[in-house]
């Protein structure tokens, strides 16, 4: 299904791309389209799209949690009663989600750091962002059940 | 495929001889990204992997790590370097999203005003920790109390 030209404005080109993915329709009776997509749709689209996600998740918690360790300086009873929290099966659950964001992020941000510094990054980009999936997928196939122990049986 | 051009930039390349403080940002997230990895990770791994995980996390746990002046440090690099650079990538989304200069203007100080804030308190949390508080979990903390 193709979206209209005003649709695809939403979210700044992010909404349409998943439309586009993939070559063209071949005889497409809509408005003529930008010939090519470079960029849009493919694996450096998403590989931003989920660094920027990813990013922000992770300042956010991290604003969160400087004031919870800051709790080490008004008590033992207040610090152990927050920290008691993220020991919680539904907080478990979250932190899976952050270390899941985490090793994403850090993986990517090194993919990005080699495409830009490395002479041939440009040209290995693809492949690299599938050895991010891959590295992510390993690690988290031995952190969570390990966690998930952790949390359920503590 | 279709070959696609990319027309020249509209504007030219420098703007004036000030310093290129976005140049400098730039690089800055990608240094302090690599050494986030090596921090992150290792405060990951220590935390939630090392025995029995976040279950093991109280105060007397902190306690622990922050009689050695090396966690002290450690966690201090990792506050300083991620707030920073988390920061400045939000101050890059806000650029891209927000569209008036007051909405724009006023989202950027706000993250200026919660990262320069949390540098201070945390900074300041580590360093005037007293494990002394609660009751001292290990043998050389016992000690060191007592001494006191
Ligand atoms: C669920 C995962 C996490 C747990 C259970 C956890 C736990 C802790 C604990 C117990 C401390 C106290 C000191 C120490 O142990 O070193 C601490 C401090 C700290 N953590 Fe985490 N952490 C987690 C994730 C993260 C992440 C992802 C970041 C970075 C983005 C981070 C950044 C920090 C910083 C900067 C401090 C020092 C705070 C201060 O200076 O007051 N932590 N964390
Ligand atoms: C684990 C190590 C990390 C690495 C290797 C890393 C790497 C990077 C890199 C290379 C960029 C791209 C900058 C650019 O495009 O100019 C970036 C952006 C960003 N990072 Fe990180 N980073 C790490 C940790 C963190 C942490 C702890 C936070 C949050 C406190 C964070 C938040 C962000 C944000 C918000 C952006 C902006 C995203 C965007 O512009 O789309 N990163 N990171």
């Amino acid at each position: 299904m193709w979206l209209s030209t005003e649709a695809s404005t939403i979210m700044g080109g992010l909404f349409v791309s998943v439309q586009t993915a993939g070559t063209p329709p071949k005889a497409s009776k809509k408005k003529p389209r930008p010939a090519g997509t470079l960029y849009r749709g493919n694996e450096g689209m998403w590989s931003w799209v989920f660094h920027r996600i990813t990013g922000v998740a992770i300042f956010f918690f991290l604003l969160v949690h400087v004031l919870d360790t800051a709790l080490v300086r008004v008590s033992p009873e207040a610090y152990d009663a927050v920290i008691g929290t993220y020991q919680t099966p539904i907080m478990g659950l979250g932190e899976v989600g952050l270390v899941g964001a985490i090793v994403f992020h850090a993986f990517n941000g090194l993919r990005i750091i080699l495409v830009d510094f490395w002479s041939k990054g440009t040209r290995y980009q693809k492949l690299m962002f599938w050895i991010v999936i891959g590295l992510w997928v390993i690690t988290m196939l031995a952190f969570v059940p390990r966690h998930l122990t952790n949390v359920f049986s503590h | 495929m279709t070959t696609t051009e990319i027309a020249a930039p509209r504007s030219p390349r420098t703007r004036g001889n000030g310093t290129n403080w976005e140049k400098w940002g730039w690089l800055y997230m990608r240094v302090s990204g690599v050494v986030l990895v090596v921090l992150i990770f290792g405060h990951l791994f220590v935390n939630l992997w090392q025995g029995t995980g976040v279950s093991a996390i109280n105060f007397a746990f902190v306690a622990g790590k922050w009689a050695d002046p090396f966690w002290k440090w450690w966690d201090v690099t990792m506050l300083w370097l991620a707030l920073i650079h988390g920061g400045n990538g939000m101050r890059t989304i806000v650029n891209d999203y927000a569209r008036g200069r007051t909405t724009r203007g006023i989202l950027k100080i706000a993250i200026l005003a919660a990262v320069a804030l949390l540098i201070i308190l945390g900074t300041l949390v580590v360093f005037t920790f007293d494990p002394c508080l609660g009751n001292p979990s290990s043998d050389a903390l016992i000690q060191m109390c007592a001494a006191k």
